[in-house]
């Protein structure tokens, strides 16, 4: 076990959040004999405590501070308090997440230069070449023990998935597969293979499923180099007079505040979170947030394009059996104008419990069209859209100092107005995948408005240039060299792709950085 | 809920009840089916409001296939005293609207269009809404409803369905 590091250390580095983004920092740098001291807001689960009962877990495992929301999209008037449906425990929302790891493709690295001007998007060019990401893809996958990567076997269909590669196959699509998942097909780094038992998204029993919370975080703790302090939310960062990040100020399982110093200060707190921390550290040298002198501090958020296709047929399918996501066409994830927009989409299969289908087919719906959907639960089939959202500046968290959380610190607002490409895109992605169900004998196909966020993404976004974007192609904000941000929100675009396999990758690629830099004594 | 009324007999029940519509019988203090194949205490509402609270679930949520009880269940935690003043509210709204109609009261219309009707004319106020967004996990969240939808909960304890049927389908 790690020994715990001292509250006045000032050679830690820092992490704030341990999923996808902090986990994987945390132990890679651990792994390189750096001290850590990672703070996590939520308290620790391990497969034996996941709950596969989907509220009760939602209750055990969600993140459900104050947050409000504002804008056209519809999670606004269907989940107010609810912008997002990310996980508050260590591992963050590896816990939640389905496992889908795919690469972006080279053009989503360069949307500025490929999709050209499109008006009222606040496009860029992520300042990283494709070719240096791609052993750290590999290093990634790896690490997750991706499915059909690195000579590892893919997953075996679902029902669900059968119906949904019938449909795909008579429209003509040709990438059509179980996926590259984090879950094991077979026994893989001494965790076992699934054992289709459905609930991905309420945390893996079996431990199938690659989540930080089992893998990298033990592993770094193991190192004796890294500490995990759970119930430790952060409230702000500190600095001293040169603007150089000096600790931060945390509240501890006791709601006491307590002070970590820090050499270096890493940011994964998710995208709502990572710059509402941001924001509440403005002081007297940072007064519109730390590291927010572009202004971009909270901008640009992204929550990809997405929506569900659910059918009915005349016959059972029992979805809900096997892996939550089982399969996915690709075809439509190309960039290819002629469809009406810029940027693509990918079908992957999804699954929902009665409880939450009931909550989520069609939020507000009632009467006999909503409850005959429902009559047929066992005859649906379902699949989730996911694509390229744009940018747009006025797509942002805020701070709402009309509602605080239980620190009595503003809430965060999450403002998302659809931008016209988004619609097309998702108006395109519901007619192929109605389509493909309707080509398998659909009796009823269902066009189900996009959930609570899980893909957010984009608000503490990469820029060569630091009049653009909050962070440098490290990850390193432009304004204050010992502060990082190791999440989603760094993303410049969010490509079509689930973003959990990047995130990773970059986490990789980052401890390297952080630990050049530091030996070479830079920061 | 059939614990709860064990102790009454079906005849004292009926003895000792009104009729509400054709589906409830009311009591002083109870509510049950008119075939008394369940029947629920109340403490804080009037039997009557109960009753067509019950109807007003079922309205909102038609499941032909669902008992009254189920519906009953969904609906049991506004019987409380810091429920009972809005919903007696509600409740005398949706009857008055009813009336409005030409009809005795809400459970008394006989067609589910005609109720359906009623509802649509109130689903923005804040008494449908709750009721409504109260009855997504409070009916659907019950696991006695699950198997009549098909749904099999949890398999982690069966060991998944690896051996079970995951990929079972036989007609695509």
């Amino acid at each position: 076990m790690a020994a715990p590091f001292e509250l006045s250390d000032d050679s830690v580095v820092v992490i704030i959040g341990t999923g996808a983004g902090g986990g994987v920092l945390a132990n890679e740098l651990a792994q390189k004999g750096v001290s850590v001291v990672a703070l996590e807001a939520g308290g620790r689960y391990l497969p034996q405590d996941y709950i596969n009962d989907e509220w009760e877990s939602f209750g055990q495992l969600a993140w459900l501070d104050a947050r409000t929301t504002s804008g056209d999209w519809r999670v606004a008037n269907d989940f107010s308090g609810l912008p997002a449906w990310i996980v508050k425990a260590v591992g963050g929302t590896t816990t939640h997440w389905a496992g889908a790891s795919l690469r972006f493709q080279d053009h989503e690295w360069k949307a500025k230069t490929n999709y050209g001007n499109v008006q009222g998007a606040n496009l860029l060019d992520w300042p990283i070449d494709p070719r240096e990401m791609d052993d750290y893809y590999t290093k990634a996958e790896d690490k997750l023990g991706v499915t059909r990567t690195g000579g590892r076997a893919g997953l075996p269909g679902s029902n669900n998935y059968k119906v949904f590669e019938a449909g795909a196959k008579a429209l003509g699509y040709k990438e059509v597969h179980t996926g590259r998942m984090a879950i094991n097909s077979a026994e893989n780094d001494g965790r076992m293979a699934c054992q289709q038992t459905g609930f991905c998204f309420q945390g893996c029993k079996w431990g199938a499923k690659w989540s930080s919370a089992y893998t990298d975080i033990p592993a770094g703790e193991e190192t004796g180099n890294l500490e995990v302090r759970e119930r430790a939310h952060v409230l702000r960062i500190e600095h001293d007079d040169s603007g150089k990040a000096t600790g931060v100020v945390y509240a501890d399982a006791d709601g006491n505040e307590q002070r970590q110093s820090a050499r270096i200060v890493c940011v994964a707190g998710n995208s709502i979170e990572s710059p509402r921390l941001l924001l509440n550290s403005a002081s007297n040298l940072f007064p519109d947030g730390l590291a927010n002198s572009s202004g971009q501090v909270g901008r640009n958020y992204m929550r990809h394009m997405t929506g569900s296709v659910y059918a009915t047929f005349d016959k059972p399918v029992k979805m809900w059996r096997g892996t939550t996501m089982a399969g996915i066409i690709q075809d439509e994830a190309r960039h290819d104008p002629s469809r009406g927009f810029v940027g693509g989409y990918e079908l992957e299969t999804l699954a929902l419990g009665l409880p939450f289908m009931a909550a989520f087919l069609d939020p507000g719906g009632w009467g006999r069209e909503f409850t005959t959907a429902l009559d047929s639960y066992e005859n649906m089939a379902g699949m989730w859209i996911v694509g390229e959202d744009m940018p747009q500046e006025t797509n942002r968290i805020t701070l709402n100092y009309d509602v605080t959380d239980q620190y009595g610190l503003p809430a965060p607002n999450v403002h998302f107005d659809d931008h016209p490409n988004d619609i097309a895109m998702r108006n395109h992605a519901y007619k192929q995948g109605m389509a493909v169900y309707e080509a398998v004998g659909a009796t009823r196909v269902f066009p189900t408005p996009p959930y609570p966020s899980t893909h957010n993404l984009g608000t503490n976004r990469m820029s060569e240039n630091p009049r653009d974007g909050v962070v440098n192609k490290w990850g390193q904000t432009h304004d204050v060299a010992n502060l990082f941000v190791s999440d989603g929100s760094q993303f410049t675009t969010g490509a079509a792709e689930n973003p959990t396999l990047t995130i990773v990758a970059l986490a990789i690629r980052q401890a390297d950085h952080i630990a050049a830099e530091m030996n070479a004594g830079n920061i | 809920m059939k614990d709860q009324t064990s102790h009454i007999t079906r005849r004292d029940l009926l003895s000792r009840s009104a009729a509400l519509g054709t589906a409830f019988v009311v009591g002083t203090s109870y509510v049950a089916s008119s075939t008394a194949a369940w029947a629920m205490e109340v403490a804080h509402l009037q039997p009557a409001t109960m009753a067509t609270l019950i109807q007003m679930a079922r309205d909102i949520y038609p499941h032909d296939h669902v008992a009254d009880e189920h519906y009953a269940t969904a609906v049991k935690g506004y019987d409380s005293e810091d429920a009972k003043d809005m919903v007696e509210a509600g409740i005398a709204a949706l009857n008055a609207a009813a009336v409005g109609q030409g009809f005795p009261s809400y459970v008394d219309t006989g067609w589910e269009r005609d109720r359906v009707d009623i509802l649509r004319g109130m689903e923005n106020s804040a008494f449908f809404q709750m009721v409504r967004g109260g009855l997504v996990t409070g009916l659907y969240n019950q696991k006695a409803v699950w198997p009549l939808f098909g749904y099999e909960g949890e398999s982690y304890s069966q060991g998944g369905y690896i051996d079970r049927g995951f990929d079972d389908i036989n007609w695509i």
